[in-house]
């Protein structure tokens, strides 16, 4: 635990992701355990066959979306949100804990200047429209048998690994 | 069974699933929905680097998010044999059918257009574009964006956070970008 020190600063405050508390800290090691680590392999697995059966990591579906002329992913995305929404109020209003006892907490998006929620957004959209798949159909397509799939993870990477570089100098 | 399931699933049976998945990581360790992460998880692990944003304790942070992603691939590979579908047409509308013929795509087996997203694909203009260009950008912009759909459109939506909704009215102004100026360029 010693590495996850919390940064009060504001400038450090831009990245919610790398600020991590202590109660999450504590999640991250007992979400290491075997048995929760198989949940999250089967959780992935059900939602790796959703999403080439549904055709949302379909190249020719996501240029339907872009394109207004087909209710299909807006109903899939539309949904989705629905059934997470009234499934986290639920959690936050009932205060439920995990299975193993843990307080249930959602790290909150810090807007900071919001500038990278309206660039990156729009980079990721680009890729997004590019590739006619976002992260989660790159793995599930890779599976499926897109085996190019493996060339644009890696470039994915590369692109995380740039951002990562370039990070101090771009603004939040 | 397997015959119904084999058929392509519909958008009010896959949605709720999908929505399911969010309260379901909630309940067994308290994580938050989102793929591309793993992204920077597989960046800490492989590429050494001085960089602090991919210095941290990678295993204990993303285990967890690695598993889950090897499972989106497994259920992938389960789709595409076990419950693959008979007819390998996208039932994409007549609509889009026709805009993405004018612009030279022929053939529309599979989830991807073969001729630009495949390995033979890489070796013309438009794929290498589509494939490396569009792989480097969804990369960099989860990352700037701090989500991709799945943390963004889906997990912090339904939390109603607001940088979520700037972030998704991002994506799409993006991807109408790229589908309206862009592809059309380079198909």
């Amino acid at each position: 635990m010693a590495e996850l020190v919390r940064d009060t600063r504001p400038e450090a405050c831009i990245d919610v992701e790398q600020v991590a508390p202590d109660y999450e800290a504590q999640a991250q090691e007992t979400g290491n355990r075997p048995g929760s680590l198989l949940a999250y392999l089967l959780l992935g697995i059900f939602f790796g066959i959703v999403l080439i059966k549904s055709e949302v990591a379909s190249w020719f579906r996501i240029q339907e979306m872009f394109r207004f002329q087909s209710f299909h992913m807006y109903g899939v995305i539309g949904s989705a949100v629905v059934v997470a929404g009234v499934s986290v109020q639920l959690i936050k209003r009932l205060r439920l804990k995990t299975i193993h006892g843990e307080p249930i907490e959602i790290q909150p998006k810090v807007w900071g200047k919001g500038v990278r929620y309206w660039l990156g957004g729009i980079l990721f959209g680009l890729g997004w429209g590019l590739l006619g798949a976002c992260p989660g159909p790159m793995f599930a397509l890779l599976g499926s048998g897109v085996t190019v799939m493996v060339v644009a993870l890696a470039s994915a990477m590369l692109g995380t690994w740039a951002y990562a570089v370039l990070r101090p100098r771009l603004p939040h | 069974m397997l015959e119904w399931l084999s058929q392509p699933w519909p958008w009010y049976v896959a949605g709720p699933l999908i929505g399911l998945i969010v309260p379901l990581l909630l309940l067994i360790g308290g994580k938050s929905f989102g793929v591309s992460a793993n992204l920077r998880h597989l960046c800490a692990a492989v590429l050494p680097t001085r960089v602090d944003f991919l210095r941290y304790d990678w295993k204990r942070q993303g285990l967890w998010n690695l598993t889950f992603a090897l499972g989106i691939v497994l259920g992938g590979f389960i789709a595409a044999t076990l419950l693959a579908s008979p007819d390998p047409y996208v039932h994409i509308s007549e609509a889009t059918r026709a805009d993405l013929a004018a612009l030279g795509i022929t053939d529309f087996r599979g989830l991807v257009p073969s001729e630009f997203i495949s390995w033979k694909g890489l070796t013309t203009l438009p794929g290498l574009i589509m494939v490396v260009l569009g792989g480097f950008l969804i990369g960099f912009g989860a990352r700037y964006a701090g989500g991709c759909t799945s943390g963004h459109a889906i997990m912090g939506l339904a939390d109603l956070q607001l940088p979520s909704l700037v972030a998704t009215i991002g994506f799409f102004i993006g991807g109408l970008i790229a589908t309206y100026l862009i592809l059309p360029l380079i198909l």
